[in-house]
C-alpha cells in the first residue's frame, strides 16, 4: 500500500485554471477537450464521459466540489491521460450531497488493469481533505501539479 | 468476506472507493476481498458479496440483492467509510 504509484504526465495543455462553464456538460467537455489537447484522447472520449453521466447520473461527483469524469477503455483513449479543470464558478451535476462542482478531474485509461494502479495515486491525493480547495484556488498549473504531485511530462519531477 | 465497489464504467470512481474501503478496513482490523465493478454486472460479481459500496447516485440500479447496500457520499473520507463499514459488519 505504500509504494508510490505515480500518476500519468499532466502537461500545461491538460490543466484549464478559472473557466466560466454554463453547466455540467460544459465543465465535461472542457475535461475532456483538456485531454484531447494533450494528446491522450480523441474527441469521441469526450463525448463518451458525457454519456457516462447521462447514463448513469451524477455519480462522478465522488467528494464536495470534486467530479471525476471519465469513461470505460475505448479505441478513442490514445494513452492514459489526466486533465484537470478548475471553474470561476462552480456549478451543479445533480448529486444529492456534494454540489455544486468547482474542481473536476478527467480520467483516460487503456484498460482496466492499467487504470487501478494510478487510481491508488490519486486516492493518495485527495485523501487530503485541503486538495480540493487548494485545487479550486490554485492560479498557475505549476501550483496544480504541485498539489497532485504530478510532473509536467515523462520524466524527472517538474 | 466479499465486498463490491460501483460505479457506471467499473473503472475510476469505483477504483478509488476499492483502495479507500481497503484502507478503511485496515483501520478496522477487519479482513475483506474488494472488487471493483460496474452497475451492468453487479448482478453477477456481487452474487456472493455481503456489502455493497456505491453512490447515492447508482443505488436505484443496483436491483434485488441480499447484499447490504453502504451509500458514500465523499470516497475520499476514510472516517465516513469506516464509520459506515463498521455499522454493516459489526
Amino acid at each position: 500500500m505504500k509504494e508510490t504509484m505515480s500518476l500519468p504526465p499532466l502537461p500545461d495543455s491538460a490543466i484549464t485554471i478559472g473557466l466560466r462553464v454554463d453547466d455540467w456538460q460544459g465543465a465535461v467537455r472542457a475535461a475532456g477537450q483538456a485531454l484531447e489537447r494533450s494528446g491522450a484522447t480523441t474527441p469521441e472520449y469526450t463525448d463518451r464521459m458525457v454519456g457516462v453521466i447521462e447514463e448513469f447520473g451524477a455519480y462522478v461527483v465522488i467528494a464536495p466540489g470534486f467530479a471525476l469524469a471519465h469513461a470505460r477503455p475505448g479505441s478513442d483513449v490514445l494513452t492514459e491521460g489526466l486533465s484537470v479543470l478548475t471553474l470561476a464558478e462552480p456549478v451543479a451535476f445533480g448529486h444529492p450531497h456534494n454540489d455544486p462542482v468547482q474542481v473536476v478531474v478527467g480520467l483516460a485509461v487503456t484498460s482496466s488493469d492499467e487504470h487501478v494502479h494510478f487510481v491508488a495515486e490519486l486516492a493518495n491525493v485527495f485523501n487530503d481533505e485541503q486538495v480540493i480547495p487548494a485545487l479550486a484556488r490554485a492560479t498557475d498549473a505549476d501550483g496544480i501539479r504541485s498539489l497532485l504531485g504530478a510532473t509536467a511530462s515523462n520524466g524527472e519531477p517538474s | 468476506m466479499k465486498i463490491v465497489t460501483i460505479c457506471g464504467a467499473g473503472i475510476g470512481t469505483s477504483g478509488i472507493l476499492k483502495v479507500n474501503a481497503e484502507r478503511a478496513l485496515e483501520r478496522l482490523d477487519i479482513e475483506a476481498d474488494i472488487t471493483a465493478t460496474d452497475v451492468a454486472s453487479v448482478g453477477v460479481v456481487a452474487a456472493d458479496a455481503q456489502v455493497i459500496l456505491t453512490s447515492p447516485e447508482l443505488v436505484d440500479r443496483i436491483g434485488k440483492t441480499n447484499a447490504d447496500v453502504i451509500v458514500i457520499d465523499n470516497y475520499f473520507d476514510i472516517d465516513e467509510l469506516a464509520a459506515k463499514l463498521e455499522i454493516a459488519l459489526g
